[in-house]
């Protein structure tokens, strides 16, 4: 069926039914009687800085600023940013977390404002006229004029109309207000007629429809009869339709007047119907011809325990204490305040919660009058559930999987389609509180969902980082070679090296013998030590050298021994002739003598070393070979051992010397 | 004799045949990695904590893969147990009651007059939540933090916390009975 064949059914005057529904008591004419009063201005605002389903903007104020009315206070970037405006001048005295307007209880950072009571506007400039003005500029004013869905779910109005243009043939006007006790639009709709015309008009001048509908349940004669008071032109209807819970959710009511479902998961735009509600059109009205942001609200109040009940003009963000003292509450002991109507409002966890874009109405109901549910018992299975949702679900199946926390099989039975309407929890038999079990758990799929996007995003940055450090290792390679280190190519630890570094070397050493070395080196020393000794203690013992290369080291040694001695002699000679005799013969502080002792030593050395070379044991080869070769270590060994063998040398001759000298002086 | 002969001829052949289809399908039908892996490693909620002794999620999927016990995921709590333990055809480990009880979503915090800037915490993130730059003070991305608690041990002042996410309205999980959804009789 096509969109124009449905028209033409629609302007025949045909009506369609959806599944379900109820017809709870209405109680609403407890309040729709009394004329729309103004609340007047608070004492103070709290200005949640979100009123709306999206994003929140920025701030454009500070604490201390003075604002005055309509001034907005955050920015909008953003398609689904919803601006907030001052609903009143005065003084901003802080800007911190406060209760906000939701079953939770929990706080949001909220705009608190003094207000001075003067309620002087910020410049405003109308635009009467505004066939005068294109989509986009008013686009722009609807957007910066903060409008947001005020049915309920407060979508941003700006968001829904920018993608509708040039797509919607089909213009809803909700004024059904199926709920119970609510009777804003209602009251709206009595006094206000020709502003909703109007913003039918804007609406039309943006959206270019073939036709729109205003719908209103027949429970509201009087808000009908103000629409057909007025001229309406052929594209507008009024469309009566008959009272039953909840043909005012949205998808509800395009069926009523379209005869077709709006696929799950999809928009009704997709079928090329916009729905907006009667408040949102008047609010739009007064953003364009009055240049006034949304800065107030029609309210309900009503329940048995007010007084004088009725509604009200309330300023966004009066606080509902204050509202409920203004409108003569009498509170009974735990007076619950409800927002929203019976059957999908929230009670509050207390009375100082400020008044948002979406407060349709607060209730305050005696306890005979809705009385706390009692206390829930089993699941009997009798359908009667099934009976009433008008979304066609199987509530008692969504609510075994709810409760057992089977995600895969609640999804599976379109728990996203319910609209959370109360109907099959109204009639439940065993007092079952479903809407709550369902709100849990597509809390709970939405929190799943979050955490799975979560860790996909967080894998992907997981990676990227891998691969970063990879590349980033890679060309550090390119760039340079790494000649610092050539053992270790493929491992960059410092210390992995170094070991690799040590071990090699000692693997070289000890191809050689780097033990054996040492060994050697000893041995040299050991060798060096005695010969010396023996040179020294020839006289007295002339045959403690055993061996051939020790006896010409020992030989050498005497050579040496004798020839120091012989400088001795001379330094003594030259030394007695000149100073006292009795001079410390073993100091030899002659320089002479100490040269030619040096020279003597060195030769001693050398001659050691040859007799060493001399000798025909094998290992000694190696570590002259080793010492001479590629190993340093051996070579410093050998050097320092040579160092010892030299101290040695240096300590025989002055000893020789010594013995020299005593024997002379003997 | 000539039977037998004929019997061992037809196997031979038919041995030599399957093999050969079975080496040709081996490389024809490559499967690159073990996509029980991948499977397993979509399950793992991706922290890279190394909180179960494995160098990052995927490392882990390959271990279970190998036959690891299921239950070292930490951050992923009971329901991560229970999927890979549906995936992998097992018993979840019952004697566990620590790890069935899911950790609440935690997030690093800088304390940031206490940040010296030594960039340590930077490196040890493995999903690059963290940003600054050396003597600049860091600041952590809430949104991309995964709670692995990787950049608390590096931090040489212990300026970084792992604090739980503030309950917001958006986040809420209807935990208490506050619709009252009964009409008036």
């Amino acid at each position: 069926m096509s969109i124009l064949n449905i028209i033409s059914k629609i302007r025949k005057g045909k009506l369609w039914d959806f599944h379900g529904g109820l017809h709870p008591d209405e109680h609403k004419r407890e309040s729709s009687e009394a004329p729309l009063v103004n609340a007047g201005i608070p004492p103070f605002l709290v200005i949640p800085i979100k009123q709306h389903s999206g994003r929140i903007g920025r701030l454009l104020v500070k604490v201390g600023d003075h604002v005055l009315t309509g001034q907005q206070l955050t920015a909008s970037d953003h398609p689904m940013e919803v601006p907030v405006h001052a609903s009143s001048s005065g003084v901003i005295t802080s800007i911190e977390l406060h209760t906000v307007a939701h079953p939770s209880g929990l706080s949001e950072p909220c705009i608190h404002i003094k207000p001075d009571g003067l309620d002087q506007w910020r410049e405003r400039e109308p635009w009467p006229d505004f066939h005068r003005y294109d989509a986009i500029q008013l686009f722009d004013r609807i957007r910066q004029a903060g409008i947001a869905g005020l049915g309920g779910a407060g979508f941003p109005t700006y968001a829904k109309l920018s993608v509708a243009r040039e797509k919607a043939e089909i213009v809803i006007i909700n004024g059904a207000e199926c709920e119970p006790y609510i009777t804003a639009d209602d009251r709206l709709m009595r006094e206000h007629a020709r502003e909703i015309l109007e913003g039918v008009e804007i609406i039309k001048h943006i959206l270019r429809p073939t036709i729109t509908i205003i719908a209103i349940e027949d429970n509201k004669p009087e808000a009908i009869a103000a629409f057909l008071l007025h001229p309406l032109p052929d594209d507008v209807i009024v469309r009566v339709i008959p009272t039953k819970y909840p043909s005012g959710s949205a998808r509800q009511l395009i069926e009523i007047l379209t005869g077709k479902q709006v696929p799950a998961r999809g928009r009704s735009l997709s079928m090329g119907v916009v729905m907006v509600n009667v408040g949102t059109t008047y609010a739009i009205r007064q953003a364009i011809v009055e240049d006034e942001p949304l800065i107030r609200r029609v309210v309900t109040l009503t329940g048995s325990q007010f007084k004088k009940a009725g509604n009200a003009w309330v300023r966004l963000g009066s606080s509902v204490r204050w509202l409920l003292t203004q409108f003569s509450l009498v509170p009974e002991p735990r007076q619950r305040v409800i927002m929203g109507g019976s059957m999908m409002g929230f009670t509050l966890p207390h009375a100082d919660v400020p008044v948002v874009k979406i407060t349709n109405c607060l209730l305050a109901p005696s306890v005979s009058e809705l009385p706390p549910r009692d206390d829930e018992v089993n699941c009997i299975r009798c359908a009667k559930c099934a009976d009433v949702c008008p979304v066609k679900l199987l509530p008692q199946q969504l609510y075994w999987y709810s409760r057992a926390g089977d995600h895969e099989n609640a999804e599976k039975y379109n728990l996203s389609d319910c609209i959370e309407c109360g109907a099959c929890a109204w009639v439940c038999p065993s007092n079952i509180p479903l809407v709550h079990y369902y709100r849990q758990e597509k809390a709970e799929i939405e929190h799943l969902r979050e955490e799975a996007a979560q860790a996909e995003r967080a894998k992907l940055r997981f990676e990227a980082k891998k691969q970063r450090l990879e590349e980033e290792r890679l060309a550090r390679e390119a760039r340079a070679p790494a000649p610092a280190r050539p053992v270790v190519s493929s491992d960059s630890d410092p210390v992995a090296a170094a070991i690799l570094r040590i071990k090699a070397q000692q693997n070289k050493a000890g191809a050689s013998g780097d033990l054996q070395a040492e060994r050697e080196a000893r041995k040299e020393q050991a060798r060096q030590h005695q010969a010396e000794k023996a040179a020294a203690n020839r006289d007295t013992e002339p045959t403690i050298a055993n061996g051939d290369d020790a006896r010409k080291a020992a030989v050498a040694a005497a050579l040496a021994r004798a020839k120091a001695r012989k400088a001795e002699l001379v330094g003594n000679t030259s030394d007695s002739s000149m100073i006292n005799a009795e001079q410390e013969p073993a100091a030899s502080a002659d320089p002479d003598a100490v040269r030619k002792a040096a020279v003597a030593a060195a030769i001693a050395r050398a001659k050691a070393k040859k007799a060493q070379t001399e000798q025909p044991v094998a290992p000694v080869v190696d570590m002259e070979q080793a010492t001479e070769a590629v190993d340093p270590d051996a070579a410093r060994k050998a050097a320092v051992a040579a160092a010892i063998a030299r101290a040695k040398a240096k300590k025989a001759q002055a000893e020789a010397n010594s013995a020299s000298n005593t024997e002379k002086q003997g | 004799m000539n039977q037998i002969l004929f019997i061992i001829i037809i196997f031979t052949g038919l041995a030599l045949i399957f093999g050969l289809l079975l080496g040709y399908a081996a490389i024809r039908f490559k499967v690159e990695s073990d996509p029980i892996v991948d499977q397993l490693d979509a399950i793992l909620p991706q922290t890279q904590c190394g909180q179960c002794g494995y160098p990052g999620c995927r490392p882990y999927a390959q271990a279970i893969a190998n036959g690891d016990s299921i239950n070292k995921c930490v951050p992923g709590g009971s329901q991560t147990i229970q999927k890979i333990a549906d995936l992998m055809g097992v018993e979840p480990p019952s004697d566990d009651n620590e790890l069935l009880i899911s950790p609440p979503k935690r997030v690093a915090f800088i304390h940031e007059n206490l940040c010296i800037g030594c960039t340590k915490c930077i490196q040890a993130c493995p999903v690059d939540a963290i940003i600054g730059a050396p003597k600049q003070m860091h600041t952590i991305l809430r949104s991309e933090c995964t709670g692995c608690d990787l950049c608390v041990d590096p931090c040489p002042t212990d300026c970084i916390e792992m604090i739980e996410l503030p309950a917001t309205p958006d986040r809420w999980k209807w935990d208490v009975e506050t619709i009252p959804v009964r009409m008036v009789q």
